[in-house]
């Protein structure tokens, strides 16, 4: 089966730190795979690139089995309308109100007419949650419902594929608990391909298909979390018991 | 020594590649639709009505101590009633244009950076792009128009309101009578006078707008790196109005 995204030999690096050393990572349509990785690690950086928000060094990029390496913005324009991304804070535009957020991408993209954006806004949010929420502004909304405007944000334009950037940290569990469910169900419900970055391990089993560990800008594991559960790949193991690989007493 | 001097010409001739790279593409976004006219607007409110208190007041005093001074040079002379024209025509060329283009651009340019800035270490230009907008019609251009006619509108007022304050001062101080005063004030007053200082102030409009946005654009690093561009770019802005109104200056000289 073509993948919906692949990356292949990927290199990305920031002044003389090399995060990306030659990734190659395929992402099968339909599925749900969690990119797993310590902070500061490139995971962000995989996602950035797959919709553009970044140039890659070197290497290539493929959507649907499309090169989309040394694009130009007009030609990423259609890439995005394919791909959404959640940003790991919201990234919610702080002057708009949460209609006109997730309203954004309908009119900038002049998909449907203002009784038709009034339709889906409202179906959204309702997905989320967070119907009646329409006037406030994202200043009023606490972490969790920010993340749950970003997610409406997000599907409205109906995307084929979801990048969600951290979309648990900052979040108590119980909240990411919810987070993870509606991922979850967003993927059943419409059917989208769904990347997930992330350092936390309940996520990594509460929504992935798949796992990919990223170290040392290379994926140094790709297989299911029962997979993963049962690695013996020391830092993958350390990874997931929380355990740090110098053994040295503090 | 010799490096880190060369590192500094780096960046600053990266500094000028980007804002050259930044006029271009919003050129191209200005010449092209669709325009945004309610952002249009709106930033007409922000960037232009709202500045008219902080132009009102200074303008008017402005004008009131070029009377003072003006009348104690003049005095020597015995041609303290020609205090009118002096005031008018130094208001109008020289000291509305600049001084305005400063205290506004200094308030509109940090705002810009400030918000744009914000916008950037908060991923929003990002979540722009990813959504299909392009930064530079959204943020760049609306407030591009807005500016470029609306600090000539408030220089407009502040030649204004500088000559008003020049009559308070003569007619209550100088006990000049308030229509020999007018009268004098439009004496020598001509099209081309005006026009060279409302000219420069386009140019202004444009590099306080532009020098906001890229600042903002190219901020890093949070709180801190918000403060830094918003401080670089009323220090820039302001070296860049000095110094291209001596240029500008000797240009509508010349016409």
């Amino acid at each position: 089966m073509q993948p919906f995204i692949e990356y292949k030999g990927i290199r990305k690096s920031f002044g003389d730190n090399k995060v990306l050393r030659g990734v190659d990572l395929a992402v099968a349509p339909g599925e749900s795979l969690v990119i797993l990785g310590g902070s500061g690690s490139g995971k962000s950086v995989m996602l950035k690139l797959a919709i553009g928000l970044l140039e890659s060094d070197g290497g290539s990029i493929f959507v649907e089995g499309q090169e989309v390496t040394g694009y130009t913005e007009a030609e990423w324009m259609e890439v995005r309308r394919k791909i959404t991304y959640v940003f790991q804070w919201g990234a919610l535009f702080d002057s708009m109100s949460v209609f006109d957020n997730v309203a954004f991408p309908l009119r900038e993209q002049r998909l449907c007419d203002e009784k038709e954006v009034a339709r889906r806004v409202g179906e959204k949010l309702e997905v989320v949650g967070l119907q009646g929420t329409e006037r406030l502004s994202p200043a009023d909304l606490s972490g969790g419902m920010r993340k749950r405007v970003a997610l409406a944000r997000a599907i409205v334009a109906e995307p084929r594929c979801i990048l969600y950037d951290e979309p648990t940290s900052g979040l108590d569990p119980v909240t990411a608990d919810t987070i993870n469910r509606l991922i979850r169900r967003l993927q059943k419900m419409l059917g989208v391909t769904s990347v997930i970055v992330t350092h936390d391990i309940q996520s990594m089993f509460r929504v992935g298909d798949r796992v990919a560990f990223l170290y040392e800008g290379r994926m140094a594991f790709v297989g299911t979390p029962e997979e993963a559960r049962k690695t013996d790949n020391p830092v993958l193991r350390g990874f997931i018991e929380g355990r740090s690989l110098d053994e040295r007493e503090p | 020594m010799v490096g880190l001097r060369m590192a500094r010409l780096r960046l600053g001739l990266e500094y000028l590649g980007g804002i050259t790279l930044l006029t271009g593409r919003a050129a191209r976004a200005l010449l092209t639709p669709p325009w945004e006219w309610d952002l249009i607007l709106y930033q007409m409110n922000v960037l232009g009505v709202q500045s008219l208190s902080i132009v009102l007041i200074a303008s008017t005093f402005i004008g009131m101590v070029l009377a003072i001074q003006g009348a104690y040079a003049l005095e020597a002379f015995g041609a303290k009633l020609y205090v009118g024209e002096a005031v008018t025509i130094s208001m109008v060329r020289e000291l509305a244009p600049v001084l305005i283009s400063l205290m506004v651009g200094g308030r509109v340019g940090a705002g810009i950076t400030a918000e744009i800035g914000s916008m950037n270490v908060t991923e929003q230009i990002d979540a722009m792009r990813a959504m299909g907008a392009d930064p530079v019609r959204k943020l760049v251009v609306p407030r591009f128009i807005a500016f470029f006619f609306m600090l000539p509108t408030l220089v407009l007022i502040a030649d204004a309101m500088g000559v008003i304050g020049g009559w308070i001062i003569s007619y209550f101080q100088l006990r000049i009578a308030g229509r020999f005063y007018v009268i004098h004030a439009f004496r020598l007053l001509t099209f081309h006078d005006i026009f060279s200082g409302l000219g420069k102030t386009f140019v202004f409009a444009a590099f306080i707008v532009l020098i906001g946005c890229f600042n903002g654009m190219k901020t890093e690093g949070g709180a801190d790196g918000v403060g830094r561009s918003t401080t670089g770019t009323v220090v820039v802005s302001s070296i860049v109005i000095l110094i291209s109104n001596f240029f500008l200056t000797k240009l509508f000289l010349v016409f």
